[in-house]
């Protein structure tokens, strides 16, 4: 007979220490740990989906909306769901990708991360559909959405608006976007970067429960998405269009001014790109190729480049005498064609002379050695404080692009930089803006805006209705310097023998005057005609009107224009009509 | 001659209405109750339309099986001991026979199929497995010698391990050799054969092992692994296991309420009505009602240990000892296994997991329970 009391004892406490093991785990796992897990389970079955936020639409002066929302389609793969395993083949045809990048973009994606790994982006609405067909058979295939840009203009004033794209892996891998959820279009450049919080909103949220499998079975709660601020741009589209067509292929700048308030009217900075190709990602060949284009669209002409500002300068050096007193409206020049100083001979433009010259007639037929004699009587230091005045020689502070700066020299800048003094002819060519002297085509805007508005400089307003108007610069003109100049001026554009007669228009009186700028230094005046293209000179024109109250004001320059009265004083004239005379031209043809 | 067996029947049934062990039949139609209920839930359905018949399936089935119980109380237990060699080798054919002919579900050949049903042989395998080990064991003089252990061993232990090895059912196989080397130790062992005995286990181990690992499927290698470190493959069998552990948690103490469970019915946890339906009971009935079904199973172990205890001859007492071991190894791998304590081995609850077979056997086997209890004072009758 066994002996049974021994082994079942043992079997009693055996049974008991199993059963109290398992009351412990079930403490451990349901009591203390219990809501850790009923977090786990809630975020298994929950997940969350981001609806996109509109983008607010950027509007110009007269509310037509310069961009589109579109929808932005992506295909992407929910890897974090139990016996996930999907056909690489059949899902290689569905989305037309070679199954070898389609695997590498699956295996080299981090696993912890329950973010859809993105397999496709940018599909049509033929793909969609396709995909949507088939969803049942790839478990865990999504199509993710996204809204980005159409830009229904094209390049007209890209480098105003910008673009939008996915951020760069440069702009990644310096950790910048961080804080924005993977994929998140952001404004690269121009208005869409420089307001890219304000026009971006708030994605919202879709919580939707789902089983295992990926379906899903109901929508538990939405967050709305916060639709980005819209934005009214100063910009007129129509002067814009207008402007960027008058140029007729040319590489060049224009900013168009309300002189009155500092409203931006148009920005022109051509060559130009067409936003639309970043928006689905540009394909590194098209990249290639427009980083090598040799008109550099990427350039903000306006802001990014600085050339000498010609015989628009003139203008300072005239205000600068007359404010100081060193010439009156009698007072005259006898100009020859050339100047003598010491060894060397100063020359003029106009090889025979003008003759006897005053202020207006200087101005007028742009004559050099009247602005060398009264370079000569104030000297460079007094030039350049009236430039500094009138915005030169300091970046505008738009902040649409990097700015330069330009340069106003002065005898202190010269011992500083070079080591050397200041010499007479260096102030003789600083008088006409050559030499050391340069500009940006959007100071050359500030400029002339301020002669059309008596004094002030405004910083460029790109956004409507912006409260902030104070004059980054204000210069006090006496009464009579302001209608000495302003009737020059006029007489440049009006005057028979006025350089800028090519702006002269039938509906609007306009004030302007012409300026070329050297590209290659010659000792005489000859040969110009006979330079090839690359080798012609720049040319400017900056103008307001109407003359006698000015509305617009606009600085125009055209890269290896020649005279800028032959090339840049008709697109002064071609903007001044469109954005004055718009509306007239209209009635007049109801 | 047909009148006296009627009249005798009826002698024995109204004796047995007062020794029947209604409790003990309460606790497991209970369990089974609950387990209805666990599979309805689990089984839910969440996008389709049309609740699956699993839960009518296994009520047939508590059905059959209430039936069966009857049946294996209704005669002396003691009548098994005449044919415990016929039910061993009846059990020992169908498993042969399903090696060879069974088909394949979840990668191993488990099942047989006559006709409409389909039954795992290896369930009533268990059965007379107990039955043959206690009706040879209680003829042998105790302690055991190494002579009268080797037909054991060999015939009851080795050569059923290899079949269901190569079935491959680890899971019954583990249960059935725990079955068996507990019955020996409780019948007693020399001392000295149980040293030799223990110290072959120990060296053999190493070599056992790598053969048994060798032999091992994928996906039985990749539970051990899991089970060792969830991490290595959080999408597989680590998943499973981390699945498991967030559904009974996510219960906390009092439960989301019948019918409110997800994890379940979502899918998220795998084998839901079967190997791992006690964390959806868990999930649902959170920490109360696990310690409630917990003490049923202990009520129902510890109630078989009496009676093994009470029982009047030496078959019963192994016999009742190999059926509790039976539901106790059961129950500890499997509830150890959906808490994470123990690696994920595909075996069922008993009662509360579906599957007709084993819920049939199981209640012949409380039946059997019932009967030796039944008939403990049958001396004096």
């Amino acid at each position: 007979m066994m002996e049974k009391k021994r082994p079942i004892t043992l079997l009693v406490y055996l049974s008991i220490s199993i059963f109290v093991i398992f009351l412990l785990r079930l403490w451990q796992l349901q009591v203390l740990k219990g809501s850790h897990y009923r977090e786990q389970s809630e975020r298994n079955r929950v997940r969350v989906f981001k609806i996109p936020a509109p983008r607010g639409i950027i509007y110009d002066r007269n509310g037509t909306a310069l961009v589109k929302n579109a929808p932005y389609y992506i295909a992407s793969l929910i890897t974090d769901l139990p016996g996930w395993e999907i056909n690489l083949t059949e899902l290689s045809r569905l989305l037309q990708i070679p199954v070898e990048r389609l695997s590498e973009r699956i295996l080299s994606h981090d696993g912890r991360t329950l973010e859809p790994i993105r397999l496709k982006e940018g599909l049509s609405f033929e793909e969609v559909a396709r995909i949507e067909a088939r969803r049942s058979d790839f478990p865990g295939l999504t199509i993710e959405t996204e809204i980005t840009r159409e830009y229904p203009y094209g390049s007209t004033g890209a480098h105003l608006i910008g673009y939008l794209s996915l951020p760069t892996e440069a702009q990644l891998r310096k950790g910048m976007f961080s804080d924005l959820p993977e994929g998140t279009f952001v404004g690269q450049w121009g208005v869409e970067a420089l307001y890219d919080g304000m026009l971006r909103g708030v994605p919202g949220r879709r919580y939707i429960e789902v089983d295992a499998l990926g379906r899903q079975l109901r929508t538990l709660n939405v967050v709305a998405p916060q639709r980005g601020e819209d934005l009214w741009l100063n910009v007129d589209l129509k002067t814009q269009m207008a402007a960027e067509e008058a140029f007729r292929g040319r590489a060049g700048a224009l900013m168009a001014l309300d002189p009155r308030n500092g409203d931006l009217l148009a920005l022109v900075s051509l060559p130009s790109f067409d936003p639309n190709l970043f928006v689905k990602g540009i394909t590194p060949e098209e990249w290639e190729r427009l980083q090598r284009h040799p008109g550099h669209p990427f350039l903000n002409r306006v802001f990014q480049s600085q050339y000498p500002p010609g015989s628009i300068f003139k203008i300072v050096t005239a205000i600068a005498a007359l404010e100081e007193g060193v010439i009156n409206q009698n007072f005259t020049v006898d100009c020859t064609g050339e100047i003598q100083v010491g060894i060397w001979k100063f020359r003029g433009w106009k090889e025979q002379g003008h003759g006897r010259v005053n202020l207006r007639k200087a101005l007028v037929e742009s004559c050099d050695i009247y602005f060398y004699e009264v370079g000569r009587l104030l000297g460079i230091d007094r030039i350049a404080k009236y430039a500094g005045a009138l915005g030169l020689g300091v970046p505008p502070g738009v902040r649409l692009s990097t700015e330069k700066g330009g340069l106003i020299p002065s005898t202190s800048w010269k011992m500083k930089k070079k080591g050397r003094p200041w010499y007479l002819g260096e102030t003789f060519n600083a008088a006409i803006g050559q030499g050391y002297v340069s500009v940006t085509p959007a100071q050359a805007a500030l400029m002339i805006s301020a002669i059309a508005n008596g004094g002030e400089v405004y910083r460029p307003v790109l956004v409507k209705d912006q409260p902030e108007r104070e004059p980054m610069a204000k210069l006090s003109l006496r009464p009579e310097t302001i209608r000495q100049i302003r009737e020059a001026l006029v007489g440049v554009v009006e005057d028979p023998k006025g350089t800028g007669l090519a702006a002269r228009s039938g509906l609007v009186r306009i004030a302007g005057k012409t300026g070329t700028a050297q590209v290659v230094k010659t000792d005489s005046g000859k040969d110009r005609t006979r330079k090839g293209r690359r080798y012609r000179d720049h040319a400017w024109f900056v103008a307001y009107a109407p003359a006698e109250d000015p509305r617009i004001a606009v600085a125009v320059f055209v890269e290896h224009g020649g005279h800028g009265g032959e090339t840049a004083a008709p697109i002064a004239r071609a903007v001044i009509e469109e954005y004055l005379g718009g509306d007239r031209a209209e009635k007049a043809s109801d | 001659m047909l009148k006296r067996l009627l009249i005798s029947r009826i002698r024995i049934d109204r004796r047995s209405i007062q020794n029947f062990d209604w409790l003990i039949f309460a606790v497991v139609v209970l369990i089974t109750v609950l387990g209805i209920m666990t599979i309805f839930s689990a089984t839910r359905p969440v996008l389709e339309k049309g609740q699956p018949s699993f839960y009518l399936r296994q009520t047939v089935w508590l059905v059959l099986s209430i039936a069966a119980l009857f049946v294996s109380v209704s005669f002396d237990y003691r009548r098994l001991e005449g044919i415990a060699y016929h039910i061993f080798g009846a059990g020992l054919i169908l498993l042969l026979v399903t090696v060879l002919l069974g088909h394949t579900g979840m990668g191993a050949q488990r099942w047989l199929r006559l006709g409409p049903v389909s039954f795992q042989p290896s369930e009533f395998f268990k059965v007379g497995l107990i039955v043959v080990a206690a009706r040879y064991l209680s003829t042998r003089p105790s302690p055991l010698t190494a002579s009268s252990l080797l037909t054991p061993v060999c015939l009851f232990g080795v050569v059923p391990f290899l079949l269901l090895y190569r079935q491959p059912d680890l899971g019954t196989a583990v249960v059935l050799t725990g079955i068996l080397i507990v019955m020996l130790l409780a019948k007693g062992v020399q001392r000295r054969v149980l040293l030799i005995g223990g110290l072959i286990v120990v060296l053999s181990l190493p070599f056992a092992g790598s053969v048994v690992w060798e032999g091992l499927k994928e996906y039985q290698r990749n539970r051990l692994v899991a089970f060792i470190d969830p991490k290595v493959d959080p999408k597989g069998i680590g998943y499973q296991i981390e699945q498991s552990k967030i559904t009974i948690g996510s219960g906390k103490v009092l439960g989301k309420g019948y019918l409110k469970g997800t994890q379940g019915p979502f899918r998220f946890l795998p084998e839901r009505h079967t190997d791992f339906i006690f964390s959806v009971y868990s999930e649902e009935w959170g920490f109360i009602g696990s310690l409630f079904l917990i003490a049923l199973y202990a009520l129902l172990i510890m109630r078989g240990f009496e009676t093994a205890y009470n029982a009047k001859d030496e078959f019963g007492t192994l016999l009742s000892i190999g059926i509790c071991v039976m539901f106790l190894l059961y129950t500890t791998i499997n509830i150890g296994m959906t808490m994470g304590l123990m690696p994920v081995v595909g075996i069922p609850l008993p009662f509360f997991s579906y599957g007709g077979t084993a819920l049939l056997t199981n209640f012949v086997c409380v039946g059997l329970l019932i009967n030796v209890r039944m008939r403990r004072f049958a001396l004096f009758y």
